[in-house]
């Protein structure tokens, strides 16, 4: 028996919820009375998950897959979890973990619970507490197969460092194609991407216009921020429908989210709840968003928000 | 060319969510249903491919008889016929396996699917389906372009967009994006009465044994009121964010 995690790498790094997911496998393994492994693919540093609790850490290196080919991945997977005799499967919520989990799912014929926030409630029964209803409640799930597939939601759960016996083994299977070809990517260059940011700063139709934008840039990029809008501000092209987040856009699972000028519609609350942190900056006192605030200013974002970005350069230069 | 669109039947997205007393259940009462946000877009571009290139579309959804409604308004927008599995949907894999029962004699080119629905949020069908069925799949779809048996499809990752191709049979999770949202479409009092002459066929479920189970719900927190800051004590806000809730 083990529990078997799947350490995303991206560009050879490992990213904050891969260590998430590492960190949950190895409280879930000790609760369990078993070890850990991990399962990565084309990383630098493996022997670093040994720092946040991985026994065993098999590795994968292979040009072939230097895109992420997600029927071949789970394929590789499903092989390491049934060597190991993998009980429970852990896989983060990455774009590439949402695309690989539901494979591994299917050809285990395993029971998949996706946006669990915490450890399980029970072991047996398998119960996980698992996000719902679009951020609006959440639901208790029992996963009764053999093999059990665990999604674990961004930010949920923290990084803890736990010493892992850390033992690499190479794993060098003989690779098949599959039926989907990457032909190219396209990323926005040195912009940090909303589902990574820890800070995101989204503007609404308060704001008037796109050309009054430079605020929400200017104080994105002072707080090392993501930008986001709303989705009139979307549908109305002022900024491009990647920047969209809510409950048909780009769910935002940060530590931080500063709402300016976003009257806060329900569908829009949805999409940003999972965020630890909200602020929300509007000129309406009435306006919904401020019900589930944390912090709130009711202002002119043309004069608080220029104050906001000078205060906290002030700030960031006194505390670095 | 065969397509089939997998439709969910939701609560609508301004709903309050409330459970029965036990908090057993979803609180049915005083909800209104549509047809998942997500599965808008695929239908919108099944429409597309129909009008473009005349593939015949096939829509279904695991459900009990209230879900006819969300099947009927597809046709509406104009699916050919309809496919209800009369069974409640137990949970992702469930309903990938009543729909894969069906698509595995009908040799579907295209099967859609809404990436999540906003009610559970499993976004676990389109893939298992795939598998299921041994299909090319491609997740969270934001474009897609069809040149004879070969798909140029654009997913959405995280910081961007990856380029894939794929031969059909595909099944593809899609999402906004993958079609605009001023393309999607609202039935027209013909296509509502030309839906009635459509076939809505019912089957029974295969016998499955359900892998998960859902043992009830719970609301979160209620948030503590909001902390107040003057317009101008911008500094206020600072030294709360930094010292209190140690975000920055």
């Amino acid at each position: 028996m083990s529990v078997l995690v799947f350490a995303e790498v991206s560009e050879g790094k490992f990213k904050k919820n891969t260590l998430e997911v590492v960190s949950y496998g190895k409280k879930l393994a000790e609760q369990m009375g078993t070890h850990l492994t991990a399962f990565t693919i084309n990383a630098e540093t493996p022997s670093e998950l040994a720092s946040y609790g991985a026994d065993k850490i098999v590795t994968l290196t292979n040009d072939a897959l230097s895109s992420f080919d997600a029927q071949a991945i789970a394929a590789l997977t499903a092989q390491i979890a049934q060597k190991e005799d993998a009980k429970v499967l852990i896989i983060n919520s990455s774009a590439n973990g949402a695309y690989l989990a539901p494979i591994i799912a299917g050809k285990l014929a395993a029971g998949y619970a996706s946006n669990v926030v915490e450890l399980p409630i029970s072991t047996e029964p398998f119960v996980v507490k698992r996000k719902a209803f679009s951020n609006k409640a959440f639901q208790h799930t029992e996963i009764s197969t053999d093999i059990k597939i665990i999604g674990l939601a961004k930010n949920a759960f923290g990084v803890f460092e736990t010493p892992g016996k850390g033992e690499e083994e190479t794993f060098s299977p003989e690779l098949k194609r599959t039926g989907v070809t990457s032909i190219s990517v396209q990323k926005a260059s040195g912009k940090i991407s909303i589902a990574d940011a820890e800070i995101v700063v989204s503007g609404g139709r308060g704001l008037k216009g796109p050309e009054h934008w430079g605020l929400i840039e200017d104080l994105a990029a002072v707080l090392n921020a993501a930008t986001a809008c709303s989705k009139p501000v979307s549908d109305l092209g002022w900024r491009p429908h990647n920047e969209h987040v809510g409950q048909t856009g780009k769910p935002v699972a940060s530590n931080l989210y500063i709402a300016i000028g976003v009257s806060g519609a329900i569908q829009h609350v949805a999409g940003i709840n999972a965020s630890k942190v909200k602020v929300v900056i509007n000129t309406d006192p009435e306006a919904p968003f401020f019900k589930v605030a944390d912090y709130g200013i009711v202002g002119d974002a043309f004069e608080v928000v220029p104050e906001l970005i000078q205060k906290l350069q002030q700030f960031k230069t006194q505390n670095s | 060319m065969k397509i089939l669109v997998c439709i969910s039947h939701v609560p609508d997205t301004t709903s309050k969510i409330n459970f029965t007393a036990d908090n057993a259940a979803f609180d049915t009462n005083g909800v209104q249903y549509i047809i998942n946000p997500y599965d808008e877009f695929v239908l919108a571009k099944a429409m597309h491919l129909k009008e473009e290139l005349g593939a015949s579309i096939t829509v279904i959804n695991v459900g009990t008889a209230e879900t006819e409604s969300s099947l009927r308004k597809a046709m509406a927008i104009g699916a050919d016929e309809a496919i209800r599995i009369n069974a409640k949907a137990i949970d992702g894999f469930f309903v990938a396996q009543q729909i894969a029962e069906i698509a595995k004699d009908n040799n579907y080119d295209l099967i859609f699917a809404g990436r999540e629905s906003i009610d559970y949020n499993g976004g676990m069908v389109p893939g298992i389906l795939a598998t299921l069925l041994d299909c090319n799949f491609i997740n969270a779809c934001v474009g897609l372009e069809l040149e004879n048996t070969t798909v140029t499809a654009q997913r959405e990752i995280d910081g961007g967009s990856e380029t894939l191709q794929a031969d059909f049979p595909l099944v593809i999770a899609g999402q906004k994006g993958l079609t605009e949202e001023k393309d999607l479409r609202i039935p027209n009092m013909r296509g509502i009465m030309m839906a009635r002459k459509k076939a809505l066929t019912v089957l029974e479920p295969i016998a499955t044994e359900s892998k998960t189970g859902s043992k009830g719900f719970e609301k979160p927190q209620e948030n503590a009121a909001c902390k107040m800051v003057a317009a101008d004590d911008v500094q206020g806000l600072i030294d709360l964010l930094h010292n209190e809730a140690k975000v920055i």
